[in-house]
């Protein structure tokens, strides 16, 4: 297991600080994806196309860059990580469990009567879920208040709200945008997995979104266009997002829908849907 | 004339007043402080006021992640606005999460007057007591207006508090004292009970006069707390009055008067009447020209006595 840490990372140098290497965060975000396909297989439902499509960024949040303590979800100066797109809960419960935050056991559980697991993450459920989502196009304005408190309670901690890009197509998204501006919350980043597909096709021919940075930057933020599975490109890029100040930062991540499964790379099928058995088998061996 | 006060007054300056007490209060507006009086809040304490503009369902985000980091939270704008267009978000953020914000809203109702149909919230009350663990208050008046408002900050959930436009009747006098949860019995009668909310309170403490005269005596109570609902009071009104008429500010559908009707079917049928708007919209015009058309008067809660008392 990797460590998570209480200590911020040198601020000065996200990339070359102390903690897991990118070798170790790239195996940690192999096991991300191995626990995403194993927990939809085994509900037979779920999403895994935009859970594989976030596995990297979601490994070097939990596992290099945020302040976080498993013992302690409720830790005040935690930082926090903002899950909009809701139906992505595979990752981040595989994050959770790999933190510690519950045991591994439970991922099999997910969706299931009972389980705390449920198919879109719920806050009041799940150790370390900041946010109830499933409706696409709130996290944002969430991870607003959240942010705003810090300011408030002069605390230090970073709120990271993680979107998809057909939820960039929710309205609400530029409401947030435009507050977050307005409010300059530079202790704010949205990363959008811009994996180019949402649920029933390519973004761009259902509702294009491009130019995406343009958009961000007329609402006032500072945006980075980032390789969304190049670590080091991440990594500069939070480093920047936290160095920027007087204006809050988007990351624009550039992935692919289903990433680390050949056949579900690029294929709108496992935007909803479980990978049978089978293919589930085959995913398996691809990420062995 | 019966004194009338502001319901969004009273609002207002009761914010100022938790602020002053607790620093951990904050207060969020979209874009009608001037009018929701959360300005007052605005001028006393700017570093805990937000103005969200135009941005309802931005707003109630904002509100359930300050609330999710252990703010109290205060957020208002005019009912309508504050309810059907946020509906999602106070769903998924503030009633799924359970978290400590209230939505306290001004210009409910038809009272809203000449901006018309578009500006009437008259489905809120079916909107919010829809959501689990939502309390959701309807003061008779701005001194129990101030009291609400208090009780919410230091009740833990979400809450919707429905304001007024216009001043209204005071019915309550100073150092009234507001239970959350609990009708209150302003005239006590044996013939029929009329519970009330808002705007109508006044209107059916008018008519049990007229039917006083009648020989109708009637028990009139306002019900602040709308969910969750004082159902002990309204199984012992259908058991010691033997019919009850609900009178609210609202479409026929979901308010108050449903609310009532289910208990009473379920436990302890007896005849009702129900004064509200019915199914459809009102228009533009005063208020008390609005009520009037709409039958939101005392002579109108009178007649809906008249006919539930016939049917004993
Ligand atoms: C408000 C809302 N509308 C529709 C849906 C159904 N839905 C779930 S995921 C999805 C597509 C999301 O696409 P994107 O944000 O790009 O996610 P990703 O490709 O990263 O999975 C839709 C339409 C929803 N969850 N919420």
């Amino acid at each position: 297991m990797l460590n998570h840490s209480r200590v911020p990372p040198d601020s000065a140098s996200v990339a070359t600080a102390s903690g897991p290497s990118v070798p170790a965060l790239r195996e940690m975000a192999r096991r991300l994806r191995r626990h995403v396909i194993t927990m939809t297989a085994a509900a037979g439902s779920g999403h895994p196309g935009g859970s594989l499509s976030a596995a990297d960024i979601v490994a070097i949040l939990y596992f290099k860059v945020m302040r976080h303590d498993p013992a302690n979800p409720q830790w005040e100066d935690r930082d926090r990580f903002i899950l909009s797109k809701g139906h992505s809960a595979p990752v981040l419960y595989a994050a959770l469990a790999e933190s510690g935050y519950f045991s591994m056991e439970q991922l099999s559980t997910l969706r299931k009567p009972g389980s705390c697991l449920q198919g879109h993450t719920d806050r009041n459920l799940t150790p370390g879920v900041e946010m109830t989502a499933g409706s696409l196009g709130m996290g944002l304005s969430f991870g607003i208040g959240v942010a705003l408190a810090a300011r408030l309670d002069h605390r230090g901690y970073r709120t990271y709200v993680l979107l998809g890009d057909g939820e960039c197509q929710e309205g609400q998204t530029w409401e947030a945008a435009l507050s977050a501006a307005q409010f300059k919350l530079d202790n704010l980043t949205a990363i959008v997995d811009y994996n180019e597909m949402q649920l029933s096709g390519w973004t761009r021919e259902i509702m294009n979104l491009d130019p995406l940075d343009k958009k961000w930057q007329a609402f006032g933020w500072h945006t980075i266009d980032t390789d969304g599975h190049d670590y080091d490109q991440i990594l500069a890029a939070l480093q920047e997002a936290r160095s920027t100040r007087g204006k809050p930062t988007a990351i624009i991540a550039h992935t692919v829908k289903g990433k680390g499964v050949s056949f579900m790379e690029n294929n709108v099928r496992f935007h909803g849907k479980a990978p049978t058995p089978e293919e589930a088998e085959r995913a398996l061996r691809e990420l062995s | 004339m019966t004194a009338e006060a502001s319901t969004r007054e009273a609002y207002g300056n009761a914010l100022v007043e938790l602020g002053k007490r607790d620093p951990n209060i904050v207060v969020l507006d979209a874009d009608l402080s001037p009018s929701t009086m959360t300005r007052f809040f605005a001028e006393a304490f700017p570093d805990r006021f937000f103005d969200c503009g135009l941005e309802e369902q931005n707003m109630i985000g904002i509100a359930a992640g300050l609330a999710a980091s252990g703010k109290t939270v205060f957020a208002s704008s005019f009912a309508i606005f504050a309810s059907c267009r946020c509906f999602d978000q106070l769903r998924m953020c503030l009633s799924q999460m359970e978290l400590n914000a209230k939505v306290v809203a001004s210009h409910s109702g038809i009272t809203v007057g000449e901006d018309g149909g578009s500006h009437h919230a008259v489905e809120d009350l079916a909107l919010y007591c829809s959501l689990p663990g939502f309390t959701v208050v309807v003061p008779s008046d701005a001194v129990e207006t101030a009291e609400a408002v208090k009780v919410a900050a230091s009740t833990p959930g979400p809450f919707y508090v429905r304001l007024s436009r216009p001043r209204t009747p005071l019915v309550h006098s100073e150092g009234y004292h507001f239970t959350l949860g609990k009708a209150v019995v302003l005239r006590p009668g044996k013939d029929v009970t009329i519970i009330a909310i808002g705007v109508m309170v006044a209107k059916a403490l008018e008519a049990a006069k007229v039917l006083a005269k009648e020989k109708i005596d009637c028990q009139v109570a306002s019900m602040p707390t709308v969910k969750p609902l004082d159902e002990g009071f309204v199984l012992q009104a259908a058991s010691d009055t033997g019919s009850i008429v609900v009178a609210e500010e609202h479409l026929a559908h979901g308010g108050l008067g449903s609310r009532v009707a289910q208990v009473v079917a379920r436990e302890k049928p007896v005849p009702m009447c129900f004064v509200n708007l019915g199914d459809r919209y009102a228009l533009s015009g005063k208020p008390e020209e609005l009520l009037q058309t709409c039958g939101l008067t005392a002579d109108g809660v009178a007649a809906a006595v008249r006919a539930a008392v016939q049917r004993k």
